[in-house]
């Protein structure tokens, strides 16, 4: 298996269209060493025993069951959850579960504060210890802007709205709750898309599983990147029409589906396809690639298909005007049939848009699901996108939001660039302000978060199941509001925090196999590519 | 050609052997092994060598395909190129046609309270779900600032990634609270509650009873949930004993796989389409009889019925821990954004790693949270609010009676009723223009209605074209007596 990983990704590194690309596209990934990979293995063989022997002796009331139970009037109903529905979840992530829902008690910026919880009985329930830990550096949040604040242009605007409007709206867009307010963010969100219309809609998540059923249906065939959000699965899958799966970022593998698509039809009938449809994310969350967009449009436009860009994570935080990651590539957003962002992350708000054609957003705001049977969006949220919006754009007078731009990328170059310095193992484009840096064994991911919140950082550590089984990892999202000592805090700490839970390092003779690429004529000091190991 | 040959020579040469050997059979049966061995000494060349051909030629027949499809069917690259050349999408979007209602949305200037300004004209709205008027509750907005003030907007992540905050935890345990349950869980979004819900315990191959006039989320739910659905007729529950009968039958036929098959019932409170109450004791005692759980979608109800507002668990004085889960939005009478679950901690608790919209989702922002615990406060504080809700409900729903031309649907209890035309015209476009011509008719005389909008071709059940009529706290008698006086004028003069 690991091997065949190491294939694929080996393949998907090959160069294909250099002149497509008008700056290097450096994207860097390593093979996962057998050594980790065997010792990984063993790691979860050994808390599966331990599991089952705990469940073991759980049924035999050797060990006192603390889990809730069913009520005795329903004991004789069918079970709920089969019994090994829960096996993960029982022996595995309640060993570490108090690395997640940290509860914050103010405002998610470049540093958080956090109620402090112990749990007196293995981690299945947590206490508040009264304590709160202040100004932990904040290397979790979505914020790459920085516009998660409380003070300044962005909430005052929010406060003003609020003190206006209330903060509920209590019908839909298409009945009593289409307020002035909307129409005015819908009309700038267009504005800074560079497309013709706009439509936005109250939850992300929302945006993608709600509106994809109404853009396809039976006989459209969607063609979905392996590493997408649940939300684009869920939305593929309500829609109704057939999905295949392309390898990550991989384009030989999607020209490959795109051209068996057309030429069989579909399935049994070989009626042709009515539509196909590429989905893909602009930076994918858990592997800080960048999509490999120019290619994409280049096969869209070859094969006559649709394409579904979701730009989560990269509206914002990527490009030079900050519009995404068509900016980034300096490509044409009219080349993009579908352009789906959420507010969530760069802009400090919450909710999505999807922009596109005239005719698109008309036909979605009479179809789409969210627009006629969901709440529209909370007026101080929608302030929130407008004013952050216009701080991007340089709309507000100011070079506010060009500073944070510059900052951001800034940042991200500095702390990949610090971070493979140091020989640790990461993830993804060197543009991306999504870091993901690899701890493979399930032991770690506890001890990682851990040792580092003592060390008041708070970090996203990540495994199984929403990475592959070996491949968990710690995830870092760089923030215009992180100033540079604090990520030379955050890089120190990383040294010192002990030979248990130092990450892997990359092999330095790794480091100058294919799994670095490069494009167009780029070309890289053998200094880069064989980082010293003392930076450590 | 060469393969019949072939044949016909292994044939010829067969039978000269089998010739010589009859003759010799009389010797005895031992005799034979050794005249093979001689025979095939004796055989000339050419014989050996044609006999082999044929061996190697039948061991070829044996294993080859008869029939390659493939090998006639494979396109060349030129081929494949005309293909991809000839092939032409359907357009992205069909057209919408102009004068599609959604396309010319109501403009509401400045906040949808009592006082609503649609299209620059000020109305008494009679068109939110508004219906404890806490939209523009000073204490509500005074709490949500506060809580901007400390909080910022967004969270900036999914409630796993730093995106808890201390104001969801104490919302989760105050919901828990009001609903006298042993836990809840909030979402950010209120479609996506009962949407997400659904699927993270009903799978594959699980049965879930609906009643068919559920609203669209659960239907998206049931959708996501890929278990077998089964409508029984709207609250008549002998239809649903009729199923849950028929379901009987069917595991005693297959009792290993009824032991592993779940099964639920999905209800509404209150109908957000029909605007009636579900017989919720009838379906406890079904529960019960026939082992199924029951999933209770409360958005309209919560808040709403009952003498606390706990809904319709209260209002029939059902045990809350009978109903599996009870799932409702605060997008109503909360007044914020977003949506909650409650229960038993055993069920509750699943969603925290199962629930989608939960997981991947960021999570409420704060002062929305805050705002919705602000809403519980006043409702906790002076339940006699529910007590005048139900006094203005029963109000109008009785002096909306006999209005001609069209019916009320709804119960007396309900804050969201609907007006139907009592003869349609059978197109449903022509009876959507009608009511529409109503609702512009009372809003120039400055009372604000909407049309109940679906998809139509979405909803499993589509509910005739309506006009809708939300009733709330703030609706004084003199404001309902116009509103209902206005109706009834526009009705006589569209309808006749």
């Amino acid at each position: 298996r690991i091997r065949r990983r190491a294939h694929s990704l080996a393949n998907h590194n090959v160069v294909r269209n250099p002149s497509l690309y008008n700056k290097p596209f450096v994207e860097s990934y390593e093979e996962t060493p057998l050594l980790v990979a065997v010792l990984t293995y063993m790691g979860y063989g050994i808390l599966t025993i331990f599991g089952y022997l705990r469940d073991f002796m759980r049924h035999w009331n050797i060990e006192k069951c603390s889990v809730a139970r069913e009520r005795d009037e329903q004991k004789d109903f069918v079970p709920l959850y089969q019994d090994f529905e829960n096996f993960y979840t029982r022996n595995l992530y309640t060993r570490i579960r108090d690395n997640w829902n940290r509860p914050l008690c103010g405002v998610p910026g470049s540093k958080m504060d956090i109620v402090e919880q112990v749990s007196h009985d293995y981690n299945r329930t947590f206490q508040n210890t009264g304590k709160i830990m202040r100004d932990v550096i904040n290397m979790g949040s979505y914020n790459y802007l920085g516009f998660a604040e409380n003070v300044g242009q962005c909430a005052d605007a929010a406060i003003q709205v609020t003190e206006k409007y209330g903060s509920g709206v209590c019908g839909t867009r298409c009945e009593m709750g289409n307020l002035d307010i909307h129409q005015e963010m819908e009309e700038l969100v267009a504005r800074f898309l560079g497309v013709e219309s706009a439509l936005t809609f109250g939850m992300g998540f929302a945006t993608n599983s709600m509106n994809i059923p109404a853009l396809a249906g039976k006989g459209c065939l969607i063609l979905s990147d392996e590493l997408n959000h649940a939300s684009l699965v869920l939305g593929a899958r309500l829609s109704g029409s057939t999905i295949r799966v392309f390898k990550h970022n991989n384009m030989v593998s999607l020209e490959k589906l795109l051209r068996d698509a057309i030429v069989h039809g579909q399935p049994r009938t070989h009626r042709p396809w009515k539509k196909l449809l590429i989905v893909v994310e602009g930076i994918y969350s858990m592997e800080g690639s960048i999509v490999r967009l120019p290619e994409v449009i280049a096969l869209k436009k070859r094969y006559k298909a649709f394409l579904y860009l979701d730009e989560a994570h990269s509206i914002g935080a990527l490009g030079p005007n900050g519009k995404g990651v068509v900016d980034y590539f300096g490509l044409d957003p009219k080349d993009v049939d579908i352009m789906m962002g959420t507010f969530t992350k760069s802009f400090g708000a919450a909710g999505g848009y999807i922009g596109g054609k005239r005719e698109l957003i008309q036909y979605l705001r009479s179809h789409s699901h969210s627009a006629v049977y969901a709440t529209s969006m909370p007026p101080p949220v929608a302030q929130q996108i407008i004013t952050s919006m216009t701080t991007i754009m340089g709309e507000d007078g100011t070079s506010l939001g060009a500073d944070r731009l510059r900052q951001l990328s800034e940042n991200t170059t500095y702390f990949r660039r610090k971070l493979r310095e140091m020989g640790f193992i990461i993830y993804g484009n060197d543009d991306s302000p999504v870091v993901p840096m690899m701890l493979y064994m399930p032991a770690k991911i506890g001890a990682f978060g851990r040792e580092m919140l003592k060390r008041n950082i708070g970090t996203v550590v990540v495994g199984f199941p929403a990475t592959p089984i070996i491949e968990s990892r710690a995830r870092f999202c760089v923030s215009a509001a992180h100033t540079r000592e604090t990520l030379d805090v955050v890089r120190g700490v990383r040294g010192v925090s002990g030979p248990l839970v130092r990450p892997w390092k990359a092999r330095r003779t790794r480091r100058s196999s294919p799994f670095i690429r490069l494009t167009k004529g780029s070309c890289v000091s053998s200094k880069a590519l064989h980082p010293s190991r003392h930076g450590a | 050609k060469l393969c019949i040959c072939c044949i016909c020579l292994g044939l010829y040469n067969n039978k000269n052997r089998k010739e010589k050997r009859k003759t010799k059979m009389a010797s005895g049966q031992q005799w034979v092994l050794v005249e093979m061995v001689q025979a095939f000494y004796e055989a000339p060349a050419y014989h050996l060598i044609l006999e082999g051909i044929l061996i190697l030629w039948i061991i070829r027949l044996l294993f080859s395909k008869t029939y390659k499809l493939q090998e006639t069917n494979k396109l060349t690259e030129k081929e494949k190129e005309e293909l991809i050349e000839e092939w032409q999408p359907d357009p992205l979007v069909p057209l919408v046609s102009k004068d599609h209602p959604s396309l010319s949305y109501d403009i509401v200037t400045g906040p949808p309270s009592h006082k609503i300004i649609i299209n620059g004209k000020e109305c008494i709205n009679f068109a939110s779900f508004n219906f404890l008027g806490l939209l523009d509750n000073d204490r509500v907005k005074q709490k949500a600032l506060t809580s901007l003030k400390t909080y910022g907007v967004g969270t900036c992540g999914p409630r796993g990634f730093y995106g808890t905050f201390d104001v969801h935890l104490e919302l989760e345990s105050r919901l828990a609270k009001f609903m006298k349950t042993e836990e809840a869980i909030i979402y950010s979004y209120g479609f996506a509650t009962i949407a997400s819900a659904i699927p993270a315990y009903s799978k594959r191959g699980d049965i879930v009873f609906v009643d068919e006039a559920a609203c669209f989320s659960i239907q998206k739910g049931l959708q996501a949930s890929r278990s077998v659905i089964k409508y029984f007729k709207h609250n008549d529950m002998e239809d649903l004993d009729r199923l849950l009968k028929e379901q009987q039958l069917e595991d005693h036929k297959n009792p290993r796989k009824a032991k592993v098959t779940r099964r639920f019932i999905v209800v509404e409170g209150l109908y957000m389409n029909t605007a009636d109450i579900c017989p919720l004791p009838e379906l406890v005692k079904m529960k019960y009889k026939y082992k199924v759980r029951i999933f209770l979608e409360e958005s309209l109800s919560f808040g709403v019925l009952g003498e606390h507002g706990r809904g319709v668990t209260e209002h029939f004085g059902v045990n809350i821990d009978d109903i599996d889960l009870i799932s409702a939005n605060m997008e109503n009478a909360i007044a914020s954004i977003g949506g909650f679950c409650c229960g038993r901690s055993f069920v509750i608790d699943h969603q925290r790693l199962s629930g989608q919209g939960y997981c991947f989702s960021a999570s409420l922002p704060p002062m929305l949270a805050a705002a919705a615990i602000e809403a519980l406060d006043i409702m906790e504080e002076d339940p006699d609010i529910f007590t005048v809700l139900r006094e203005k409900c029963t109000s109008v729903y009785h002096a909306l009676q006999g209005t001609s031309g069209l019916k009320l649907v709804g119960v007396p209890l309900s804050p969201s009723l609907h007006l139907q035309l009592e003869r349609s015209s059978g197109s449903r476009d022509t009876d959507q223009r009608t009511l529409r011509r109503i609702v512009d008719y009372v809003s120039l005389r400055e009372v604000a209605l909407t049309i109940a909008r679906y998809l139509e071709k979405e909803e499993r059940y589509l509910p005739p074209p309506t006009i809708r009529v939300l009733v709330t706290v703030e609706q004084t008698d003199e404001e309902i007596q116009k509103a209902v006086s206005c109706i009834k004028e526009a009705a006589l003069a569209v309808i006749s």
